[in-house]
């Protein structure tokens, strides 16, 4: 194939890459739009081969293979509650290949003895330092979405302070490579070291709660690592992908804080939610919260007309999607109008609310963004606040707090509130909730799933 | 093909807003697929990876190329695969209707 007959196939893969992300502007098109992109890749794949030629077959052969096996296992195995896990792992995957990639250039320049230019020298630097941390710093979240290690975020003394130094030292020693690629060889290897360990540091103090904004930025960083081996290779279509990707891991991040009211220095550095955080502090205990029965709920809910429930990452750990989908079923048959009201970081990851409610058969029509619903909780009768906590404090409302300015689902303002709940400790933000406390307010305390289950049982026998 | 860094870095600007444009449309009930599909798209790095093995050199950088081929087909086919899965359970509710 000519070279001009390889780079259209790669600009025809970018082009389907782009109408791809188009297509998931709506639910209606999106799988037609993640189809069109599989294809671009497919293009993308065949061109690389018949531009590299296909002299170690084997090697590419296994490869592929072995990654194919892995990636479809994992993928049709995966339960919908772990995807905030495998969206990690595969940023991860993504930085650690990109940098690769640009390490074994640089291991060709070597042996041939040829100083590659400034540009590749520098994009080589680029792509093992953003590929390294994102590697590790994915591994990290990994760990902390399965709870393999503590959620909480880990923080000592002089943390950022030595961050800070290793930071400065990681740019330095960047610095000498790209001036001198073929001398500095050992200097490469302790830029990759560091860049690996830095990812740990970097990620080990954000807590749990905060990796929404964590996998989106780690999203972002695969995708320009994807871009530095683009320039490394002269690759077109890498540098647009990568750019895409890139694009799309930065507007999540954005998001996702605006939607915490919380900078991204923030929540990268402010080891949220921290044991002792002095934000922490404020607001003991404000009265005595109400205990309900699962029969209260259901007297409640047969002489109501209308409910949103406000799911959080407590259905997803207690799996209550398919319990709460059952309730909200009957309670359609009975009359009551069901909705589903999404705040953009309930979960651990952008989306993750939505999807689960979408394995568990709930039509997509019924679950309402925030801006949206809000207004109606005034007229609704019975609010559901199913394992979710700061995205409903009321104190967000206020100045002085944790989450002061931080948007809410205004679910204290319906006419009567259900919170299930496992205890009364506080969430993330680690401040007391004085929604549990108002009038209207009714709490059952259990696992979402056993006590939706029970209401569920309540409801029917009503 | 993109000889000048300046050409480069123009393409990568360039894709850069056509990225932030097309995907600020995407709806919040989309953001996890879309972030599964991203993934899967910056699998990309799969044609370097490819290009790396094939040219010659060390066995120390065959190798490098082969790791990176199966992370980056885990990224493709993975990232590709499950994002399907997921985009099929919301379509599937507007045919049941």
């Amino acid at each position: 194939m000519s070279e001009t007959g390889v780079q259209l196939a790669y600009l025809a893969a970018a082009v389907l890459f782009i109408l791809g992300l188009k297509g998931l502007s709506s639910a209606r098109t999106a799988v037609r739009g993640n189809t069109l992109a599989a294809v671009g890749m497919a293009i993308a794949i065949a061109a690389a081969l018949l531009d590299a030629g296909v002299l170690d077959w084997e090697w590419m052969l296994g490869g592929v293979v072995v990654g194919s096996v892995i990636g479809v296992t994992a993928a049709t195995r995966i339960q919908m509650t772990e995807m905030p896990e495998m969206v990690a792992l595969l940023n991860g995957f993504g930085g650690v290949a990109s940098a690769l990639v640009a390490g074994a250039e640089l291991l060709g320049y070597w042996d041939a003895g040829l100083a590659p230019d400034g540009v590749v020298a520098t994009a080589i630097v680029l792509g093992t330092l953003i590929g390294g941390l994102t590697l590790t710093g994915s591994l990290v979240a990994f760990g902390k979405l399965s709870e393999r290690i503590t959620s909480a975020p880990v923080v000592y003394g002089g943390q950022q302070v030595i961050n800070a130094l290793l930071g400065v030292l990681l740019l330095l020693v960047a610095a000498i490579v790209a001036l001198d690629p073929l001398g500095a060889t050992q200097e490469y290897w302790v830029l990759a070291a560091l860049a690996l360990l830095l990812g740990v540091l970097l990620i080990i103090p954000i807590g749990g709660a905060d990796m929404p904004v964590v996998i989106s930025l780690l999203n972002a960083y695969s995708g320009l690592a994807a871009c530095a081996t683009g320039f490394v290779l002269d690759n077109a279509a890498l540098v647009i992908s990568g750019s895409l990707v890139g694009a799309a891991g930065l507007i999540l991040t954005k998001i996702m804080c605006d939607a915490m009211n919380r900078s991204i220095g923030n929540v990268l550095f402010g080891a949220f939610g921290a044991v002792g955080d002095p934000a922490a502090a404020g607001g003991g205990s404000q009265g005595t919260a109400k205990s309900y029965t699962p029969e209260d709920a259901a007297v409640i809910f047969s002489n109501a007309s209308s409910c949103i429930v406000v799911p959080g990452y407590g259905m997803a750990v207690a799996q209550a999607q398919h319990a709460v989908r059952e309730l909200a079923n009957v309670l359609g048959e009975k009359g009551v109008r069901v909705q589903f009201a999404i705040h953009p970081v309930a979960g651990r990851m952008p989306g993750h609310m939505n999807v689960l409610l979408a394995e568990a058969d709930v039509p997509y029509e019924e679950l309402v963004e925030m801006s949206e619903i809000n207004p109606q909780f005034p007229e609704t009768d019975v609010a559901l606040v199913l394992g979710a906590n700061d995205v409903v404090n009321p104190l967000a409302r206020e100045p002085g707090s944790a989450i002061s300015g931080m948007p809410i689902l205004d679910v204290d303002r319906a006419r009567h509130v259900f919170v299930i709940k496992r205890s009364m400790s506080p969430g993330f933000a680690g401040i007391q909730n004085p929604l549990f406390f108002n009038d209207n307010t009714m709490m059952i305390f259990g696992d979402a799933k056993a006590v939706v289950l029970a209401v569920l049982d309540a409801v029917r026998s009503y | 093909m993109l000889a000048d860094p300046a050409v480069a870095l123009t393409v990568l600007v360039l894709s850069f807003f056509i990225g932030i444009e097309v995907i600020s449309k995407v709806p919040p009930l989309l953001h996890t697929p879309l972030m599964s599909g991203s993934n899967a798209i910056s699998g990309i790095t799969i044609v370097g990876a490819l290009i790396a093995v094939a040219a010659d050199g060390p066995m120390i950088k065959t190798i490098f190329g082969f790791l990176a081929i199966v992370f980056a087909t885990i990224n493709v086919v993975g990232g590709f695969v499950v994002t399907n899965r997921m985009l099929e359970m919301f379509q599937q509710r507007k045919d049941d209707r």
